[in-house]
């Protein structure tokens, strides 16, 4: 649909997003102008460690903040049972690492953590973040402990004024901890209204992509690599990470990394929610999980730079040996599963990884060891059964069968039996194309991409640079 | 305070439109871009009013906002809801899963994986 357009008055809208570049300068509490180094590339690793900060001190801060060392729990039931149905021989260790043991219910806390730090350190009043997310419980939670004020930007109902449960609840628990929820309706443009707060109240923009906010991950990967040593003798064999936004993947393979376990295999994992568009105020109450999928996972790794800052911290592509991805009614089953076999009731989205663990251990030796590296808090709203109520409220049609027969935002088919999660195994070489397609979209036409972006792009896409010359050579024909 | 007229300083919410139709970002899907952009935010009345008046929050962060009230004491409804036909049944079945594979490795006299293993280190020690 067209819509009409006065090209000479520029909109209150236009007028905003035209200062973002100063607006964020002033409200990242960072100047991320002196990494870049050509169109295509900039120093990552530089910027990464701009805030000078080591991985003791990321440990000691948030210490101090009551966040991290969280149980590392082997999860020997849920084992059992993928062993009931694995071939001999098969069925690997699974375990689980109990994030929602964080003062706000999830891992959040940790990149929230150093958010606030750098905050408090830097003398800004307040913080600002634009999450529908357990980030915003964290940024509330820290923001309270720390003194500082907190505004949560959420996109919360749709424009009947109805809310997806889940959303509804982390408004509620950011309220909890004192914070101002700004609820809006669906649309992109939280972040202009977000650019508009920051520049009414000169508060830091507490980024989920703040190199900061990442690097307050690589204590988990750190944790999960120490833990399963003194548990089991060595560094897990893989990693379970729940995808969106690329941070949780990022900082646990960097803290994996920074602790010697270098030959863990990283395999992410989302939700499939392919065919809903993120941005439809009628798609929008029709999905059961608000984070961990596709939606944000897919563009997320292949154009990190999307981000609400100059450059993502969070680029996961660099990190994923594999991309899984897992249906909404899989989750729900493991959900249930993980509540009645092992004693832990935790929120759905935070179980996509456990999904996508069950179905990667059975192929996998029985000496092998899976760590999911993460769980986050449930209860009213977040909880599966509120969720699966509200789905069929929306008009989703919820049953039982076979889960490879649901459609995103029309069906949501429980497992009858555990041995039908399968998970899907993502084109990994697709998205490295796709990535570098929109590197060169992003730079200004007819730029010839240099050898140090080559070399870049292949850091970037954990490919090389002779693949990478090939890509660029395939994606120009 | 009713639940249709506040008094200052009573905890309220406001709505207000942030973007009307024609002001939105450009590329938005048909159904989101024929609506305005919305907002609510709760806080502390500067004055009194009746619901659907224009009136100022205090928020939390201490801003002062304007919008037509749209709650008074607004609070919270969300549930745990009921159990799903779906799911009533994956506990019961799973643990008998469970049993089943062990008493047949036990019966089989073959190792289940690992033994158990004494207790690790307490995280966070």
């Amino acid at each position: 649909m067209a819509r009409k357009r006065v090209s000479s008055v520029t909109t209150r809208y236009e007028a905003v997003m035209a200062s973002k570049g100063e607006i964020m300068k002033r409200a990242l509490g960072m100047d991320y102008a002196e990494f870049e180094r050509s169109p295509i590339a900039f120093d990552y690793e530089g910027m990464m460690s701009a805030n000078g900060y080591s991985l003791d001190d990321i440990r000691r801060i948030q210490r101090a903040a009551g966040v991290g060392g969280t149980p590392l729990l082997e999860l020997r039931n849920i084992t059992d049972l993928v062993r009931s149905y694995a071939e001999p021989g098969l069925g690997a260790r699974i375990f689980v690492k109990d994030e929602a043991a964080n003062m706000a219910g999830s891992f959040k806390d940790r990149r929230a953590s150093m958010s606030i730090h750098v905050a408090a350190d830097k003398g800004f009043a307040g913080v600002i973040a634009a999450t529908s997310g357990n980030y915003g419980a964290a940024v509330a939670s820290q923001a309270a402990r720390a003194g500082l004020a907190c505004i949560i930007c959420q996109e919360t109902f749709d424009s009947r004024h109805v809310g997806q449960p889940e959303i509804v609840e982390k408004s509620r628990i950011c309220e909890a901890f004192g914070a101002e929820v700004v609820q809006m309706s669906v649309g992109p443009e939280l972040f202009f209204h977000m650019l508009e707060l920051l520049e009414a109240t000169g508060y830091l923009s507490a980024s989920l992509y703040s190199p900061f906010g990442v690097s307050g991950i690589e204590s988990l990967g750190a944790e999960l690599a120490e833990e399963m040593t003194a548990l089991t003798g060595a560094p897990p064999t893989h990693v379970v990470v729940t995808h969106a936004g690329g941070g949780n993947t990022t900082g646990t393979a960097r803290g994996l990394k920074r602790a010697g376990a270098t030959s863990t295999q990283i395999v992410s994992a989302s939700v499939d929610l392919s065919g809903l568009h993120m941005a439809s105020d009628t798609d929008f109450n029709r999905k059961s999980f608000t984070t961990g999928h596709t939606g944000f996972g897919v563009p997320f790794a292949t154009w990190p730079d999307r981000a609400d800052v100059p450059r993502n911290a969070a680029r996961a592509l660099r990190y994923m040996d594999r991309y899984l991805t897992v249906s909404q009614g899989e989750v729900f089953y493991v959900t249930e599963a993980l509540s009645k076999l092992e004693g832990l009731e935790r929120g759905p989205s935070g179980n996509t990884a456990m999904a996508a663990a069950m179905s990667l251990a059975r192929d996998l030796p029985s000496d092998a060891t899976v760590v999911v590296q993460e769980t986050e808090y449930t209860g009213a709203g977040k909880h599966h059964w509120s969720q699966l109520a509200f789905a069929r409220a929306q008009g989703v049609e919820v049953r039982a069968g076979d889960p490879a027969e649901s459609v995103p935002g029309k069906s949501i088919v429980i497992p009858e039996r555990p041995e039908q999660i399968r998970a899907k195994e993502s084109d990994l070489g697709r998205m490295r194309r796709s990535y570098i397609r929109n590197a060169l979209a992003h730079a200004p036409e007819g730029y010839e991409p240099t050898p140090e972006d080559v070399v870049f792009l292949a850091e970037d896409t954990n490919s090389t640079p002779a693949i990478v010359e090939e890509m660029i050579a395939f994606t120009r024909v | 305070m009713s639940e249709f007229k506040c008094g200052p300083g009573d905890w309220v919410e406001v709505e207000y439109v942030l973007l009307e139709p024609f002001e939105r970002a450009a590329g938005l899907p048909e159904d989101t871009a024929a609506q305005p952009l919305r907002a609510w935010v709760k806080g502390f009345a500067r004055t009194g009013g009746m619901i659907g008046d224009e009136i100022e929050v205090e928020t939390h962060s201490g801003r002062h906002v304007r919008g037509h009230l749209s709650a008074i004491a607004p609070g919270y409804t969300h549930t745990f809801g009921t159990p799903p036909a779906e799911i009533a049944g994956i506990g019961r079945d799973a643990r008998a899963r469970v049993t089943a594979y062990r008493a047949k490795g036990e019966a089989d006299g073959a190792s289940l994986g690992e033994p158990p293993l004494p207790n690790g280190p307490e995280a966070g020690e």
